[in-house]
């Protein structure tokens, strides 16, 4: 059996096909094999293992880190894109693979997905120490690591779907991870059915750009190359741009399909570190990246509607980060804000393409440091209430300091991460002349500053209001804190002109483009963060209740209702089809559908009544006299009613013969 | 060729009757002796097969292997034809498997009341009905494999059944033989119109390709084909029967009816109905697209209405069918292998889920959602667990065995075979239907993983002393987690072999 069922495996592993690969690159595989190691081996063994398993998803995270900064090495000193694939199976002319491709963005990638993860796997000892599912808690960790990392090397769009469902399917577990609670795993299942929404267009999408290559491969290269070559017709093209589009509205929480990442806050604050802000949810803006030569080619309408979306959650999800008072969830809308713009410089040509990658990259950073640090700041305080918080930058020194440059850095204030990735996007802008989109976003990074602020000041400053004395968090919490505070303000110089901008020499769609300073761009963007944030400083400098953000009256009620959309969703669609509809086509089943058989098996019961009341009237009748027929009837009858099988067996084979007689006449 | 290779199909597929004799020789007190019998004969018939799978010619593509075609009834000229091809294997081994789970699982679970013996009994006939199925190569033959499977499982749901058994044995048994009866008369059609007249499967094949059949004996034939077929698998709007049947039945008769019973229905349009007549097929694809996209939208909205757990677990293989139907419209080489593939993914899928709903019946005594009332996984870890892995393996999440047969039905369905291409807009419309059922489908699951699966124990479990998953348990079901997995990730262990028939078989069609 297994000689015979096995070589298809083995034959698959003997034909890597290592065409131009070089350096460390070639070991891409490893990085997102090891933690899917990790996790099965944690799966089995993790409560055996002293400490509860967390040991192997830090040693392959880490392992899998330093691999990546030697692959990113091959691209810093000057190395190209290489690849490799094995056959996985085929059916019909559709020939599936397994593969790799690694280029400057996938190494950037790697780079990020592994340094937060390790810093979200060690944070992690800390925080959910004496967890119940502690264990658990780690395997689903790391095979979520080994799922995005398998998005980031995918070379072709069906492996990348796997990765992508298959981190979506980790979400849900790790939002739903308390799920003894109701609200958990409400929350995790809107996670899941909402991404899923947009899912399915994806795979169509995915349909259409394997229809384009006439049903032979799901390459992104080979597709790229294909409707970069003009030999897709524009609509088509078009048609796969949105599907695929769909995939990451769903998955990077954009307008309309944002509402799940709010609420994904239910789960433990280091996987809204690692999934809802650092990786998965940028998984979305990855996709659209790594498929642009798709959108560039289709009618221009697709990327206008790109754009449009995206300003539209930057802007949108920004107001609502100004009326919460849970910590996590203006760091949720932040987000989603911050995912927004980057969605909407994919509109502006392969520069903005570029520069989304670069905000992405500081934005994993920075937002992961701001989730941490707020996880320490409930690991303390026991609440995510910020009215319950208050001058914590006494009790909790590290973890205020290492949050404020965060903070700093969302708000854009030079010279950290978040301000040179945000400049780089309007310059992007501005080269395109997408002056709608730049004022827009100018607008956006204000609103960004003046929420920043009011977080700030009311955990950190003015008088603790909760209960208890909170403290600083453990080594293990606060190590990673300070390493992606450390990164929070060098990472921003690698896309600074003035160091020569080096991260675009990696990332880039054809050629590496010149990075051009512009200083009215970055003043004008200095200028609104530093509004924003003497705004914010001006209304929240000292406590006070209620809230002054009350005051906006209809735009207040209209912001702290999201704008009545998980209303709308919840009595217009969830609750109309989960319970209306499904109740009517269980109606329609039960009986309409069965009624008919029902009705059917009645008559037929019926008519064989009938015709044997006639045989024994007529036949019998004539040989044993009317007397005897009365109680021999009544038998039969008792006989057919208790419904014995073979009777009605052979009425209906006695009709089988008497058709095929017939039929066998015409 | 050899004994071994003439003989081969035959000793494993009669094996389980000559089981069901031996078991009925012995005392009725000797309870232990008649399950390590059971278990003995599915086991035996299982290597059997296994070992006929290691001999198999992967590389051959579409020819017979294994075949025996000999004299069986002269007088209306029926032989004793049987053979395997990629097509038929993986369900023919599957078959075998399932049947040895099944038997070991009742090594622990007899249901109530009892009877060991004719419960064994009937499912070793049950089981060489179901295998016989998958490697006759002659019409009569294939009835008579076909109308085996009828009996046993209409006692094994009629005696061992809940509280509604009756009504659920007789409709199914009824429901069944009403199909039948016109798939006879279908085959009878076929026999008396081929030249020289014959009931032989590759034979009509032939006759057919070579146009033999007219297009209106085709559109009717295929329609009476069809419409057995269709009661089978079933296809809405034929399927009321199988809620019921399900959740009456006992948890192994729930398995391997799910697992082994429903892909007959649609291996008959792959084996019989497509080869032989490809014009009506192509006349009727689009019917059957239809049918299936309303199936897969359909169920899965009965299914989020249901509070019975088995109850919904059928509707939601109405829905699974439909996906498999769906493939099979497309009249493609993508589109088939899919149907298989999901038949297989369904097979061990649901056969595992009916085994985990059996499992909490057996330590609940309800299967009312309401009345479980949450906190499995609390309650039962591992149980809870299991129960949990398999429903998302059944929602069709990549990397798992579900996945791969529905998305290439909606992938086939998007570009169906040449002959359907003035229906294209039809099938993507059923594509579109079918992923909008992808999201309906995520949504009971998880519904029902929430509402079973999650939340703390209500106060009327919270002393019951239940056991965890037990040894015996575990040993029925690792072989089905660990295929979920293995289908899921190396896809090329199923659509390997299938693969080549497939593109012979579909030549036909141009796609």
């Amino acid at each position: 059996m297994t000689a015979v069922i096995t070589p298809a495996i083995v034959r698959a592993g003997e034909e890597v096909h290592l065409a131009t690969s070089a350096g460390l690159t070639r070991y891409a595989w490893l990085v997102a094999l090891l933690p899917l190691i990790s996790a099965v081996v944690i799966l089995f063994f993790g409560k055996r293992t002293p400490g509860g398993g967390w040991i192997w998803g830090v040693l392959t995270v880490g392992t899998g880190f330093v691999l990546s900064l030697g692959i990113l090495w091959h691209f810093v000193t000057g190395g190209g894109p290489t690849g490799a694939a094995v056959d996985w199976f085929t059916i019909g002319t559709l020939r599936m693979q397994l593969g790799q491709y690694v280029d400057g963005l996938t190494a950037v990638m790697l780079v990020v997905v592994t340094a937060v993860s390790l810093c979200v796997h060690v944070y992690s000892i800390g925080y959910m120490h004496g967890d119940a599912r502690f264990t658990w808690f780690y395997v689903a960790l790391s095979l979520f690591t080994a799922a995005m990392l398998n998005v980031v090397i995918a070379d072709n769009l069906f492996q990348l779907l796997i990765g992508w469902e298959v981190m979506g399917f980790c979400s849900y577990i790790l939002i739903g991870h308390w799920w003894e609670e109701h609200v958990n795993s409400s929350s995790a299942i809107k996670a899941f059915i909402t991404t899923r929404i947009g899912d399915v267009p994806f795979l169509f999408g995915v349909f259409v750009l394997i229809a384009a290559t006439g049903f032979t491969t799901s390459n992104i290269q080979e597709i790229s190359h294909l409707v970069a070559g003009g030999e897709v017709a524009r609509g088509v093209v078009a048609l796969g741009a949105i599907l695929l589009f769909g995939g990451a509205v769903g998955k990077s929480a954009q307008f309309p399909l944002h509402v799940w990442l709010p609420d994904a806050m239910a789960g433990p604050t280091p996987v809204s570190a690692l999934i809802h802000a650092a990786t998965m949810v940028a998984a979305g803006v990855y996709m659209v990246g790594r498929t642009y030569e798709v959108f560039l080619h289709a009618d221009p309408w697709v990327l206008q509607l790109v754009g449009a979306i995206g300003v539209v959650t930057a802007f949108g999800a920004g107001l609502l980060g100004l009326v919460q008072d849970d910590i996590k969830r203006v760091l949720a809308y932040s987000t989603i804000s911050q995912l927004g713009y980057m969605i909407t410089l994919m509109a502006a040509g392969p520069a903005g393409r570029n520069a989304a990658f670069f905000h992405l990259f500081t934005h994993a950073f920075f937002k992961a440091l701001l989730f941490l640090g707020s996880g320490s700041v409930i690991h303390a305080c026991h609440t995510n209430n910020m009215s319950e918080m208050g001058g914590l930058r006494r009790t909790m020194p590290v973890t205020f300091w290492t949050f404020t440059i965060g903070s700093l850095a969302l708000a854009g204030v030079p010279p950290l991460a978040g301000f040179f990735s945000k400049d780089e996007l309007l310059v992007a802008l501005e080269h395109d002349h997408q002056w709608l989109l730049f004022w827009l976003l100018l607008g956006a990074a204000a609103v960004t500053a003046f929420y920043t602020a009011r977080m700030v000041l009311q955990t950190f400053f003015g008088e603790y209001r909760g209960h208890g004395h909170p403290h600083e968090s453990p080594a293990s919490m606060t190590g990673p804190l300070v390493a992606l505070a450390g990164a929070t303000v060098l990472v921003g110089f690698l896309g600074f002109a003035g160091t020569g901008a080096p991260f675009f020499d990696w990332v880039y769609l054809e050629e590496p483009e010149a990075v051009t300073f512009v200083p009215w761009v970055a003043l004008l963007s200095t200028a609104a963060a530093l509004l924003g944030l003497a705004g914010g400083y001006a209304v929240y400098r000292e406590w006070r209740e209620p809230d002054p953000i009350t005051r906006l009256g209809a735009l207040h009620r209209l912001l702290a209702n999201k704008y009545y959309l998980d209303d709308i969703y919840w009595r217009g669609i969830v609750r109309p089809v989960r319970d209306g509809l499904s109740a009517a086509v269980n109606w329609s089943n039960q009986v309409v559908l069965d009624g008919i058989v029902n009705g059917a098996a009645k008559v037929a019961r019926w008519l064989s009544e009938g015709v044997r009341a006639l045989d024994e009237e007529v036949v019998d009748g004539a040989v044993n006299g009317v007397g005897r027929t009365a109680g021999y009837a009544g038998a039969v009858l008792r006989y057919v009613q208790s419904g014995n099988v073979q009777r009605y067996a052979a009425f209906l084979f006695a009709g089988v013969v008497i058709l095929a007689v017939i039929f066998t006449r015409i | 060729m050899s004994t071994w290779e003439r003989s081969a199909i035959t000793i494993a597929t009669l094996l389980p009757l000559v089981g069901a004799g031996v078991i009925a020789l012995v005392p009725r007190d000797r309870d232990r002796l008649v399950r390590g019998l059971g278990i003995v004969f599915t086991g035996a018939a299982m290597v059997v097969a296994l070992a006929l799978a290691a001999g198999f010619d992967y590389g051959a593509g579409g020819g017979l292997q294994f075949e025996l075609n000999t004299r069986w009834i002269p007088a209306i000229g029926a032989r004793y034809h049987v053979g395997i091809d990629g097509i038929s294997l993986p369900l023919w081994v599957l078959t075998f498997v399932l049947s040895f789970l099944c038997a070991v699982y009742t090594w622990r679970y007899v249901p109530s009341p009892g009877k060991t013996k004719a419960f064994l009994a009937l499912t070793l006939l049950l089981e060489t009905g179901m295998a016989g199925t998958f490697i006759a190569f002659d019409l009569v033959l294939f009835f008579i494999f076909w109308e085996l499977v009828l009996v046993p499982m209409y006692f094994l749901i009629g005696i061992w059944g809940s509280a509604n058994r009756e009504y659920a044995a007789i409709k199914f048994f009824l429901y069944t033989l009403f199909g039948s009866v016109f798939m006879l008369l279908g085959f009878l059609a076929m026999y008396f119109r081929s030249t020289p007249h014959t009931f032989d499967i590759l034979q009509l094949q032939a006759y057919g390709a070579g146009g033999g059949f007219t297009r209106t004996f085709q559109l009717i034939v295929f329609g009476a084909v069809a419409l057995g077929f269709a009661v089978k698998v079933p296809m809405w709007p034929f399927h009321t029967w199988l809620p019921d049947a399900h959740t009456e039945a006992p948890t192994i008769g729930s398995v391997l009816l799910a697992g082994i019973m429903l892909k007959m229905g649609t291996y008959g349009f792959v084996r019989i109905a497509l080869p032989i007549l490809p014009e009506g097929a192509k006349a009727y694809a689009p019917w059957i697209g239809g049918l299936a996209a309303i199936a897969i939208v359909y169920a899965a909205l009965a299914c989020l209405a249901q509070k019975d757990l088995k109850r919904l677990i059928a509707f939601s293989s109405v829905g699974h069918m439909g996906f498999v139907m769906l493939g099979i419209a497309t009249l493609t080489d993508v589109g088939i292998n899919a149907a298989i593939f999901g038949m297989v993914a369904h097979g061990i899928i649901t056969g595992m889920l009916f085994f985990c709903v059996g499992s909490v019946y057996d330590r609940y005594h309800t299967r009312m959602i309401a009345e479980l009332g949450g906190g499995l996984m609390q309650k039962l870890p591992y149980l809870g667990g299991v129960f949990t892995f398999v429903a998302i393996a059944s929602l069709g999440l990549p990397g798992l065995a579900g996945f791969w047969g529905e998305v290439m039905a909606l992938l086939s369905a998007y570009r169906p075979a040449e002959v359907l291409a003035d229906q294209l807009p039809l099938f993507r419309a059923f594509m579109v239907a079918g992923g909008i059922g992808t999201i309906l489908t995520a949504g009971y699951f998880l519904w029902m993983i929430q509402r079973v699966n999650m939340g703390t124990v209500p106060e009327r479990w919270r002393e019951s002393p239940f056991p965890d998953v037990v040894a015996v348990e575990w040993v029925s079901w690792v072989p089905l987690l660990v295929s979920i997995v293995a289908l899921g990730v190396f896809p090329r262990l199923l659509i390997g072999i299938t693969d080549g028939p497939v593109g012979a078989l579909m030549g036909l069609f141009g796609g």
